[in-house]
């Protein structure tokens, strides 16, 4: 080994060109306009930032989903997985949600995490939405493999699109097994559960440059659901 | 009949709790009896709403459990359930123990703690009033029924998916003023109904309703404090009436009733209650009705009186039902945002109403409210308590 430089070649996993996610405007319930696109690596620090108040919210088991998109994206940074992407839908520029995920082959592609920090407008069916939209869509492969780490997650993914058991592979959160999407089951659920409109108007692409975090108050309040008197 | 009055009200926030469930029922009763500054007046005797705490929370003799938890010996004790009608049923028992002097200081308390099942274990303890060898065994659930219901109302009436949603769109705007609201967050037509993502943020339940036509699961507690009139002239602070209560029943299967649009326990019950507060529709100020599904707020405001038959939606249309309209109704958010905290919600809807008359509904008061009406709905429609109270000058 001659230096860092050689080193570094041998810690950092290849990577393989990924097209782009073009990004979408999905319009909520509320009427607000939440424009889904993908990060940067630089981007990485503001969304750990975001996530770092939810560590210890065992509610809905955000405490292991932040740890670990935490990590994932960490490792996405710094150059210590492979083939990651990481998506996150705003609104107003507003951090909403984060999505992550990874290429395993040319065929198979491998869901991580579907975090909502907005709640109750159902921002993280559609950012899971947007995530297998890529998958399938966009990166052309045949089947995403997936798990939950909550009842939420159980129910919005397994039970809505449905998803089939492929128990036999260990999923690489935890080595659960797995269930998978695949191309046919996307396409029948695609009509009722992916949304959102291409090309975004130039304005609200504009606005959602830079992401803007809600605050570590608002983040907690907003997901533990701590509106109103307490 | 003595006079009845509700001396102090108080309520929890409604949402999903981490707290048990005595310890709701107990924290909406303390704020119930501050609010009552009864001093060292005794209270008498305590009936608890609930419906689902046996099978959801394997805790029995709630009532009983309360007064030992607030240290209210000898006070009697009874829990009452009547399905999603068990509050109002509450109100109605200490309001007859008040009235018929058994009793001169009564604490009613409605809890309910459902999110601690999961969705679908709620979904069917909820579904378990319907009728056993009728409905339930065919898989019956309350938004199967509440979606025949609409579905029915929409062929007779012309009412359309386009009015469902005008309805959870006010109830969502009113609950934005109130703390105590399970579900703060606005919603827009557009983003329910009109636009193509639509479909996505608003999924069918049980055609026509969609996910926004129905109420939420919540966990919650309300309480009031009823004492006699002359109870009430020792006590400061405004009076406010029970002026009037009414129950009325129907078939317990849905397909059984000659007019399936028709809530005929909703009529009864409000003409009762009407009748005996000496009132009448038209002189109602504001009003809390059970609408744990949108169509039903549209079909309670008909059998009620307050709009003709077949003219509910028409008159949401206009505005009439919105805080500043002709007859606001469900200035709380009602069941749809405030919460649906099943034994709790009919002791909540007297809460709003009082606070109403009161003028203390900060964020979504009703200007100059004398007179409030509430509809708490049991069973499908075959179960229903009226209550009308009145703001009472000193």
């Amino acid at each position: 080994m001659s230096g860092p430089g050689e080193l570094e070649g041998l810690l950092r996993p290849p990577a393989m060109e990924m097209p782009p996610y073009p990004p979408k405007v999905i319009t909520l319930a509320s009427g607000e306009q939440m424009v889904v696109r993908q990060v940067e690596r630089e981007e990485v620090p503001t969304l750990l930032e975001a996530i770092a108040p939810l560590l210890w919210v065992e509610r809905d088991f955000y405490d292991i989903v932040s740890a670990r998109l935490f990590a994932e994206m960490l490792a996405f940074k710094r150059y210590r997985v492979r083939d990651e992407y990481v998506l996150v839908g705003l609104i107003d520029g507003e951090l909403a949600g984060i999505v992550n995920g990874r290429v395993v082959d040319a065929k198979t592609g491998m869901s991580y995490h579907t975090m909502t920090v907005r709640r109750g407008l159902r921002v993280g069916s559609h950012l899971f939405a947007a995530k297998m939209e890529y998958h399938i869509e966009h990166l052309g492969e045949e089947e995403v493999l997936i798990v939950a780490e909550s009842p939420i997650g159980f129910r919005r993914w397994m039970i809505e699109y449905p998803l089939d058991k492929k128990h036999e592979v260990q999923h690489e959160l935890g080595g659960v097994p797995s269930w998978v999407l695949t191309r046919d089951t996307y396409f029948g659920a695609k009509p009722r559960l992916v949304a959102g409109r291409r090309p975004v108007p130039e304005e609200l692409l504009d606005g959602a440059r830079t992401i803007r975090l809600p605050g570590d108050e608002t983040v907690r309040r907003q997901v533990l659901g701590e509106k109103g008197v307490s | 009949m003595r006079g009845v009055m509700i001396a102090g009200v108080g309520m929890v926030k409604f949402g999903r709790s981490d707290a048990t469930l005595s310890d709701l029922m107990s924290a909406a009763s303390l704020l119930a009896l501050r609010d009552a500054a009864l001093g060292d007046r005794a209270v008498d005797g305590v009936v608890v709403a609930n419906m689902g705490a046996a099978r959801i929370n394997r805790q029995t003799a709630i009532a009983s459990a309360l007064v030992d938890r607030l240290q209210l010996f000898p006070a009697t004790a009874e829990t009452v359930e009547n399905g999603p009608a068990s509050g109002s049923s509450a109100v109605k028992v200490g309001f007859q123990a008040v009235a018929s002097g058994m009793a001169d200081v009564v604490l009613v308390t409605g809890v309910e703690k459902m999110r601690a099942a999961n969705n679908l274990e709620a979904t069917d303890f909820v579904a378990s009033m319907s009728h056993p060898e009728a409905e339930y065994i065919y898989g019956v659930t309350l938004p199967s029924l509440a979606g025949m219901f609409a579905r029915a109302h929409m062929e007779r009436f012309g009412v359309t998916r386009r009015h469902l949603a005008l309805v959870a769109i006010k109830n969502h705007q009113n609950a934005m003023g109130n703390p105590y609201a399970h579900i703060q967050q606005p919603i827009t037509m557009e983003g329910i109904l009109e636009s193509p993502e639509a479909v996505v943020n608003n999924p069918p339940i049980a055609e026509p309703l969609h996910l926004f036509d129905c109420c939420p699961v919540s966990d919650g507690a309300a309480s009031i404090v009823l004492v006699s009139e002359e109870v009430a002239k020792g006590l400061g602070g405004p009076l406010v009436a029970v002026a009037g209560i009414g129950q009325g029943t129907d078939t317990h299967a849905v397909h059984e009733r000659e007019e399936p649009t028709r809530l005929k326990a909703v009529e009864i019950a409000a003409e009762r209650a009407f009748g005996m507060a000496g009132l009448t529709p038209d002189q109602i100020d504001v009003a809390e009705l059970h609408d744990a599904f949108t169509i039903l707020e549209i079909a309670e405001s008909e059998a009620a009186g307050f709009f003709g038959r077949g003219e509910g939606h028409l008159a949401l249309e206009r505005g009439d039902t919105a805080i500043g309209g002709k007859l606001p109704i469900n200035p709380s958010g009602g069941l749809k945002a405030r919460g649906h905290p099943v034994g709790a919600t009919g002791v909540a809807q007297i809460v709003e109403l009082a606070w109403q008359l009161r003028g203390e509904a900060d964020g979504r008061q009703v200007d100059g409210a004398r007179c409030g009406f509430a509809v708490n709905f049991g069973g499908f429609g075959n179960n229903v308590v009226a209550t009308v109270l009145r703001r009472e000058d000193r």
